[in-house]
């Protein structure tokens, strides 16, 4: 396998950059991480995920759609779209990059999302593969080894070097513009740092979880269950599950009158907005219940009816670290899953 | 602690003096508490638990909690009982529906500080004097308590209840706190370095309102931030002005009104230190109009609906302080 | 401090005037054929003290690089203390801005009598110079608003 030593990375990403624009998870002052553009200096974090998921990327959180300039009496309609450039993001883990999966599936099934599929067709995804999972992590849940990352090209660390594995023809093509820096290395401290982290991803707190009680056919059973009540009493109705979500993929879109013109625009959205649902006669949703209780009902058993069973949840653990008040799909999922 | 309250909670049911318990809830880790309601002794065993991670104010749920059928029994920190009577002089509580009893609080701990220092993998835990022995999948850490502590904690205000029903342990006074220090520190700075503070921290904003939803002071029952015929909502911030105007405005909306619990700091997924722009109308307050501190009482007029016609002229702020 | 090199910047100044008192005291400064900048556009407003932080903002957000609220003198207040609300609004206000690092000199407060139409005038042309010493305003306005 091509391997490149660990010291040389910023000799890689500096290879990478002048070809192209490169982001890579890099530490905040307040110890997070988060997904930056590349600048000579700048290291990889320690930390194992972002806060903001790698979608940023390809489904940003606002995005102008079209602009209206307003003369007179006529109106010029304007495209602000502009050329995209290739890019690299480098160092996605392997529940992010399942992610793109699920996306694909809304935005690039018919009818096409073009913005979307402009950003999708100018990136390339470069994934790393997990050494040491938080107990957040519940990858394994949705059939996803973080050991052996998706992603067009896949890196693995043995503490000391970095192997390149190429997924597809775009992750080939990337390997091939940097295998000046790289050389065939042995593997055998690779695999034993794999089977090491495979032995811990058995040990997590969750790695029991499973997703045998749902899918597409459940909708009945949990749809009025009782337990929607108790769990969704305490929510706030804040958007910090959905908006840390890799896999969340609702938006809105507005006009905005900038007292010249006007700016149309597309924003996420969350469903566990009161004014998520609310249309002309009145809102389907009226209280938090129900706003709850279909975000998890979309990720456990709408979307997987509607994608061949593929569930909308990468169990990334960004929601469990992040929700104010600590409910999450793995409490949602273990509630429902009582009888 | 946790059982003397679990069998005050079970008397209480017992006798029929409350219907329901508002605290804790364990999780599936030792930090994820969420605010549950319990019904019964049995819930109570089950699941209820009040520990060094049992940090969020549970005053806000009872402005619906107490509006339904039957009283109900809320354990409040020193902390939250300023916030339960700010919404009681605000006439968002039904008092008469709340039974309160007062808790002790010697800080709480925070789980994303504590990953913040590199820490992954937490198994449990434990405060140890003035260290935290924390148990990973991958070893034990020690860090000292003050890294591991939370924000709000760090800078407490006071150890007194403010209003109860009953006590458990002894109640404590008002501390004379260093809450201050960090506005002051900004407030020294030069405004291009305060710009550029707020800026890299503001502009982490995701706008996910956690900040706005988690207030006890934020209980409009329709945000203007909501309201598609405000002309200022928006669900996402589209560009860096945006982000300023949603939080110079919450800010200002609960001035006079916020106790300072710390919970906006608290929930920010992106760590921005939102508490600095309370602080900063609380420290004004304080040194322009007189010593104020929301949620003390329930008859004071609060300092934004309240004037003196000594009052100091705008331009104080042209005069005064680092350009 | 930044300092404005460009002598032919035309700052947009908007000046939340009440009612009664200062509004008053600009169709006087007008009838006394006083000269103030064009750059002022006046918003009457019943009091000073219907003046809402959200106006201050959204006018810097649209394009205003300077923003003065004129009110009645204190005392004198068409419903007696409108005007002391607005104070204290104004000077927390005014104190926030200013610790978030916007320029200080943007924003005034300055109490203005129907009989003051030479004060009126004068307060403008002040404040109008102080705004275009400071050029124009990038750290409140929104990106969206700017003319192209």
């Amino acid at each position: 396998m091509l391997k490149i030593a660990i010291d040389s990375l910023g000799e890689l990403f500096g290879k990478i950059a002048s070809a192209q624009t490169l982001y890579i998870p890099a530490d905040r002052p307040d110890g997070e991480a988060e997904y930056r553009k590349y600048e000579p200096g700048m290291k990889l974090t320690g930390r194992l995920n972002t806060v903001r998921s790698a979608k940023d990327f390809f489904f940003p959180q606002t995005e102008s759609l079209v602009d209206f300039k307003v003369e007179g009496k006529n109106i010029e309609v304007i495209d602000p779209r502009k050329e995209c450039e290739d890019f690299v993001v480098f160092g996605v883990r392997a529940c992010d990059a399942r992610s793109f999966t699920i996306l694909d599936k809304v935005f690039l099934a018919d009818p096409v999302d073009s913005y979307y599929k402009n950003r999708r067709d100018h990136g390339t995804i470069v994934t790393m593969a997990c050494t040491r999972p938080a107990e957040t992590c519940f990858c394994g849940t949705f059939g996803i080894d973080a050991t052996a990352p998706e992603g067009d090209a896949a890196c693995f660390s043995d503490g000391e070097s970095i192997f390149f594995k190429a997924n597809n023809d775009k992750g080939q093509r990337f390997i091939d513009s940097i295998s000046s820096l790289l050389e065939e290395g042995d593997t055998a401290k690779l695999d034993e740092v794999q089977s090491k982290t495979r032995e811990i991803l058995k040990k997590l707190p969750l790695a029991a979880l499973s997703t045998e009680n749902f899918g597409g056919d459940k909708l009945n059973e949990y749809f009025n269950s009782d337990k929607w009540g108790e769990l969704s009493e305490s929510c706030l109705g804040c958007g910090t599950c959905t908006f840390v979500c890799p896999t969340c993929q609702c938006y809105d879109i507005k006009d905005f009158d900038t007292g010249h013109g006007i700016k149309r625009f597309r924003c996420w959205d969350s469903c566990m907005y009161s004014d998520f649902t609310k249309m002309a006669h009145g809102n389907p949703r009226l209280t938090q219940l129900e706003r709850f209780r279909q975000r998890f009902m979309h990720k456990l058993v709408y979307f997987p009816k509607n994608n061949d069973g593929e569930f909308g949840c990468v169990g990334c653990g960004r929601c469990l670290s992040k929700c104010p008040i600590s409910m999450n799909i793995v409490k949602v999922m273990k509630a429902l899953e009582e009888k | 602690m946790q059982e003397a309250m679990i069998s005050k909670a079970k008397a209480l049911l017992a006798d029929g003096t409350v219907t329901r318990v508002i605290g804790w809830k364990r999780g599936e880790f030792v930090y994820d508490v969420t605010p549950a309601v319990f019904e019964s002794a049995q819930e109570l065993d089950e699941g209820f638990v009040y520990d060094d991670f049992t940090a969020a104010n549970v005053s806000k749920y009872l402005i619906k909690e107490s509006r339904k059928e039957g009283k109900i029994l809320c354990f409040l920190k020193p902390c939250d009982t300023y916030s339960f009577n700010q919404l009681i002089k605000e006439h968002r509580i039904i008092r008469e529906n709340v039974y309160i009893v007062g808790i002790p609080s010697d800080g709480k701990l925070d789980a994303e500080k504590i990953k913040s220092k590199g820490i992954t993998g937490i198994l449990s835990a434990q405060r140890d004097g003035d260290t935290v022995k924390v148990e990973t999948l991958y070893g034990i850490e020690t860090l000292p308590l003050a890294d591991a502590m939370l924000e709000k904690c760090l800078s407490c205000k006071s150890k007194k209840h403010v209003i109860y029903d009953e006590l458990i342990g002894e109640d404590g006074e008002v501390i004379d706190s260093d809450r201050f220090d960090m506005v002051e520190k900004l407030e020294n700075m030069t405004a291009e370095e305060r710009f550029e503070f707020w800026r890299s921290e503001l502009s982490k904003c995701i706008r996910c309102n956690a900040c706005r939803n988690v207030c006890p002071a934020c209980s409009c029952e329709k945000c203007v931030f909501d309201n598609p015929q405000s002309g200022v909502e928006n669900k996402a911030p589209a560009d860096s002005f945006e982000e300023n105007m949603f939080h110079i405005i919450r800010a200002f909306h609960v001035a006079g009104r916020c106790t300072d619990c710390g919970e906006c700091s608290r929930v920010c997924p992106q760590n921005i230190p939102l508490h600095l722009l309370n602080r900063k109308f609380i420290k004004d307050i304080n040194s322009l109009y007189g010593e104020y501190q929301a949620g003390e009482d329930t008859t004071s007029r609060s300092p934004l609906t309240n004037y003196d016609t000594e009052d100091c002229e705008p331009k104080i702020v042209h005069e005064r302080g680092v350009e | 401090m930044q300092v404005n090199d460009n002598k032919d910047f035309q700052p947009t100044i908007v000046a939340f005037c009440c009612n009664w008192c200062s509004y008053a005291g600009a169709d006087l400064s007008g009838t006394n054929r006083l000269n103030y900048p064009t750059n002022v556009k006046i918003i009457r407003v019943p009091c000073s003290c219907r003046v809402n932080p959200m106006f201050i903002l959204r006018a810097f957000q649209r394009g205003a690089d300077g923003v003065i609220i004129c009110g009645c003198h204190p005392g004198d207040c068409h419903y007696t203390s409108g005007n002391y609300y607005a104070r204290r609004r104004m000077t927390l206000l005014f104190s926030m801005l200013d610790y978030l690092g916007i320029e200080r000199d943007r924003t005034r407060v300055e109490w203005v009598s129907a009989a003051e139409g030479q004060k009126f005038a004068k307060t403008m042309n002040e404040f109008t110079e102080a705004v275009r010493k400071l050029g124009p305003n990038r750290r409140l306005e929104d990106l969206r608003c700017r003319k192209q």
